[in-house]
């Protein structure tokens, strides 16, 4: 088994109204085998003998399926690896004698609660203007009843494979949620089921996007580039179709 | 009205005010290619050229109002996204990367955009004050372009233009949801050519004046 030993560079905050700075860490003897998150759990384990704070960060599944977990590692959210969340970035990306900085998302729209953990409850706030389809209470519907192109399905699915992990604002360098939005709002626009709502949902989401002071998009692609679940920027094109759709070509 | 307002306060309607007036500057881009290369044709037909589009009377005041209005609301809007954006993230980070998504074109916007600005500002004013009274444009342009500082700064104000349309050619087709994955290569490609041509075509007239 092979090990290495690193430097971190750890961003430290107790609280959200404290300042913050850069704490450096001594990271040996690191297993290649682990995650970053286990990385992380290794340093803790020796902060807490030693008495100190261990490094708070959010995580929750682990296999890279729950979106709880993230932070900017050298600059890059969840890592340099593509398509990946931090708990699946491995070790073994990461060489004998490197430094690591790691910092938490930085958004005005997410504030530090502590450390590397970051409150995303805007996200919330934007899939409760409309991120749902209303149904009414009733007998259930027989299923395969409202037909579904095979091909649309799957572009569906690929963008309700968003994860909500907010990696696409912090990577933005203007901290837009677009590529959130954009793929909250395909995949209904998408969808029959979804078609009823589709205008006032864009509109609301949007809205609410703009007032929780997120940045606005200028394509700089750099969310698809960043996303752990590869959603293409093909979905704010689409959200944008459906925004003109709805506030401009609609009575 | 109200509704103009509503759709101009959201971020997808700011986006589609530049990416509508951008797409009118390319257009005009072409249009002011195409007249001034009749440069090449030497100093009669340029002055032909430059004597029938003045001859157009009114029409070019027109022109000239709506180019006025277009820029004031691209200018306007881009600065208030700019400020928005630095707002976005009040704590900056400590080390920043890119992925392949951000290009020198689209990281350089705000400001290519402010260069272009006093370009135009420059440009424009020296064609006012140049005194067409008593000589020809070509005149002008000779005089103008014997001087190679001017000639370095032209050339370098030709460049931001292009670098500028490298990125916002393309962007304005995504903002307006032109995006598939079959034909968004090409337009990015076209954004790049379309670049390459402005820089070529607008950058080689004073070389071709001056040397």
């Amino acid at each position: 088994m092979k090990s290495i030993n690193l430097t971190l560079k750890v961003w430290r905050q107790e609280r959200g109204s404290d300042k913050g700075r850069f704490e450096t860490y001594d990271a040996t003897g690191i297993s290649t085998d682990m995650s970053f998150l286990e990385m992380l759990d290794v340093v803790n384990e020796r902060l807490t003998l030693e008495g100190k704070e261990p490094i708070a960060f959010d995580h929750d599944c682990r296999e890279g399926i729950c979106g709880m977990c993230g932070a900017m590692v050298n600059g890059y959210a969840h890592g340099h690896e593509s398509g990946t969340t931090l708990c699946q970035l491995h070790m073994r990306h990461f060489s004998d004698g490197d430094t690591i900085v790691i910092e938490p998302w930085r958004s005005r729209a997410f504030k530090v609660v502590k450390d590397l953990v970051v409150d995303r409850s805007a996200f919330d706030k934007i899939i409760q203007e409309g991120g749902y389809i209303s149904v009414n209470t009733g007998g259930a519907p027989d299923g395969n009843t409202i037909p579904v192109p095979q091909d649309v399905a799957e572009k569906a699915m690929d963008a309700a494979s968003c994860i909500g992990c907010g990696a696409c604002v912090a990577a933005c360098p203007n901290g837009s949620a677009m590529l959130f939005v954009g793929a909250k709002i395909s995949q209904f626009a998408l969808l029959p089921q979804g078609r009823p709502e589709a205008k006032d949902r864009v509109l609301a989401m949007l809205n609410m996007h703009d007032e929780l002071g997120f940045g606005n998009c200028s394509n700089e692609r750099e969310c698809e580039a960043r996303c752990p679940k590869n959603i293409s920027i093909v979905n704010i094109a689409r959200m944008n179709r459906e925004f003109i759709k709805a506030a401009l070509l609609s009575e | 009205m109200q509704l103009v307002l509503r759709i101009i306060r959201t971020s997808i309607g700011k986006k589609l005010l530049m990416a509508f007036t951008g797409l009118c500057f390319c257009c005009f881009l072409v249009i002011h290619l195409a007249g001034n290369l009749s440069v090449y044709g030497g100093a009669d037909t340029f002055n032909s050229y430059v004597n029938h589009l003045h001859s157009l009377g009114v029409l070019v005041h027109i022109a000239e109002l709506a180019l006025l209005v277009l820029a004031i609301v691209h200018i306007v809007t881009g600065t208030v996204l700019f400020i928005e954006n630095l707002r976005a993230r009040p704590v900056r980070y400590s080390v920043t990367r890119r992925s392949g998504g951000r290009t020198w074109g689209s990281a350089t916007m705000p400001y290519t955009g402010f260069l272009i600005l006093v370009f135009l500002v420059c440009h424009i004013s020296w064609f006012i004050y140049a005194g067409r009274e008593y000589q020809t444009v070509y005149q002008i342009l000779t005089g103008l372009f014997s001087n190679p500082v001017v000639i370095l700064l032209y050339c370098a104000a030709v460049l931001v233009v292009a670098l500028h349309i490298s990125h916002g050619f393309w962007s304005l087709f995504q903002t307006f949801g032109l995006n598939h994955n079959a034909y968004m290569p090409a337009i990015r490609a076209l954004g790049i050519i379309f670049a390459v041509i402005v820089a070529m075509g607008f950058g080689t007239i004073p070389l071709y004046l001056g040397l």
